[in-house]
């Protein structure tokens, strides 16, 4: 592979890349959601290092959060959803340590999260929203009064106010996030560190800017001719990354647009293995420490395996795909 | 019940809801067969979209959730949460979003987060999602539920996703500027709530369920005197739904 030097420093293993670049009690923003581009062999090799403590940022998530949870990764989470919808419409990792009070939760709103990492992303100092006025999201903080102010947990988890602009209406004031360490899967990375997500980005994009290291995993790594040819694809200059971590079915067993399909199979055996702390031993003996490379990983699943999930170029999922 | 499932009725009784021309925002589930069914019969030109950032796709095979891949082909725009949860607010647009929920109380406010306290929950669910956002800030809510005591209760848990709130004009008071639940549809019939009190009320029941039943699968004292038996399935809205939207009875069952 020819890669411009401005990036061959930054192309590295998995295992390079977490070692060097998420630590321990980490404040980390987790790219992709519920089914969809999560970075889960960067997730493995999180699990796989041990790492401790992670300050989970999400808005809705999802496999890599389940897996970070169940293998005891986690102490605190800030999220809009946690759960993998038809695939487990709580997360049963989460669910399991949210009543168990092995983490501590944090809830807001979806919106809320994307703003407040937007805000990150453009150096806001706060960012504004009418929604979830009256509810208990704008009631209730999850966090010990003590963990308030320190490290990355934010002093307010949020303060209602009057608009200072129209006195007669309230607004919801919310912190900006700034994630230690922002990790995403995507599609196209270019030999020159250009960053292009097909489909749609949720909100990789801000989480990436917002954040002050960033990992990126991606199924292929491409010519600067290719993707400078049609810039208006692209959406992350190389300057924000400081990991590039080539995966091809590096989010499986979610999905990729335009490459693989969520794995139906495999999630619904997550489901069933993750209801207790000891099948999901079961899952992680099988599935995550094993197998030190992506190679080794994709001969686990199957080339078979692989096929059935694998993307219709016309609609970008895999047509007529048994998904029940 | 003759001839079709309760998860039937409550898709088709919900897509009926949809106006041709609504902007849809849809959540995951059963509102999925709503708003595809309400396309495919009598309002093609709705538009779907999902707070992910895709807008207005085909839907020729059912997404499973929002961050589907099927949610993001043959598309208008794809984008991301910033762009699709701003369409909320937006004030050209008339938009609609289909819900659900742990539980609901008689002003249509939901729990989607716990049970018990909220540091050391009994329960937990996902948490309340991009639904706290439509709630807040979309032109009007129609929530799935099934219809069960514990569901329909005099007081939530956790207040997630705001309704009328404490009923009357608290909802314009609080500072949202439009919206509130228009409907609730669940298993046995179909709940709107009075123009005024804001209370929720039962409009219609399924054919074969009584008003009685439903009173007492309800946790608060329910109005029952507007009441009027439910319009069946038609036999070309049940052949749609069962062959065109989830014929691998993916979400139906």
């Amino acid at each position: 592979m020819k890669v411009s030097s401005r990036i061959n420093d930054k192309v590295m293993t998995a295992k390079e890349a977490v070692s060097r670049f998420v630590r321990d009690g980490d404040q980390v923003a987790l790219g992709g959601f519920t089914v969809n581009r999560n970075p889960m062999t960067l997730i493995r090799e999180i699990v796989r290092q041990g790492k401790k403590n992670l300050y989970l940022v999400v808005h809705a998530q999802g496999q890599s959060m389940e897996l970070l949870i169940g293998a005891g990764c986690v102490s605190r989470v800030e999220l809009g959803y946690g759960g993998l919808a038809r695939f487990a419409p709580t997360g049963e990792c989460f669910k399991r340590a949210a009543c168990a009070g092995t983490i501590e939760v944090e809830d807001y709103s979806n919106y809320h999260m994307t703003l407040r990492f937007l805000a990150g992303a453009m150096g806001l100092p706060f960012v504004v929203t009418p929604s979830g006025l009256e509810t208990d999201i704008v009631r209730k903080s999850g966090f010990s009064p003590d963990a308030r102010g320190q490290g990355k947990v934010p002093k307010h988890k949020l303060k209602v106010v009057a608009n200072p602009l129209e006195a007669e209406e309230d607004v919801v004031v919310l912190p900006p996030l700034h994630p230690d360490v922002a990790l995403m899967h995507v599609q196209y990375v270019g030999e020159d560190g250009t960053v292009r997500i097909k489909g749609l980005t949720f909100t990789d994009v801000e989480q990436a800017k917002a954040a002050e290291r960033v990992i990126v995993t991606c199924e292929d790594i491409v010519p600067t001719e290719w993707i400078r040819s049609d810039p208006d694809q692209n959406c992350l200059p190389h300057f924000f990354i400081d990991a590039i971590v080539h995966v091809p079915y590096g989010a499986h067993p979610t999905a990729c647009y335009q490459y693989y399909d969520y794995d139906p199979t495999h999630l619904n055996m997550f489901k069933k293995l993750s209801e207790d702390d000891q099948s999901f031993r079961k899952y992680l003996d099988e599935w995550v420490f094993p197998f030190e490379t992506q190679g080794d990983y994709l001969a686990k699943v199957g080339a078979s395996h692989l096929l059935k999930i694998r993307s219709s170029p016309v609609v970008g999922y895999a047509k007529g795909l048994d998904r029940r | 019940m003759n001839g079709y499932t309760k998860k039937e009725i409550m898709a088709i009784s919900a897509g009926r809801f949809v106006k041709n021309g609504d902007i849809i925002f849809a959540g995951t589930g059963i509102s999925m067969l709503a708003a595809t069914v309400a396309k495919r019969i009598h309002a093609p030109e709705a538009v779907v979209f999902f707070e992910t950032g895709g807008i207005d796709p085909t839907l020729e095979e059912l997404p499973l959730t929002v961050a589907d891949l099927r949610v993001m082909a043959g598309t208008s725009v794809n984008s991301g949460l910033a762009d699709a949860l701003a369409l909320l607010a937006h004030p050209k647009l008339r938009v609609i979003a289909f819900l659900g929920a742990a539980q609901i109380d008689i002003y249509g406010n939901l729990n989607s987060t716990h049970l018990g306290d909220y540091i050391k929950p009994r329960a937990r669910f996902p948490g309340a999602g991009g639904a706290c956002d439509a709630a807040s800030l979309c032109s009007g809510v129609i929530v799935f539920m099934e219809h069960e005591k514990k569901r329909f209760v005099e007081k939530l848990d956790y207040l997630s996703s705001p309704g009328w709130l404490t009923g009357g004009d608290s909802r314009k008071k609080a500072g949202f500027k439009r919206g509130g639940p228009v409907a609730v549809v669940t298993d046995l019939g179909i709940m709107k709530f009075d123009e005024e009190t804001r209370k929720m009320y039962l409009a219609e029941y399924y054919p074969g369920v009584s008003p009685e039943e439903i009173s007492r699968n309800t946790g608060f004292s329910l109005d029952t005197s507007r009441a009027a038996e439910c319009d069946p399935p038609s036999e070309y809205e049940l052949k749609t739904l069962r062959e065109e939207v989830d014929p691998q009875r993916l979400i139906l069952g």
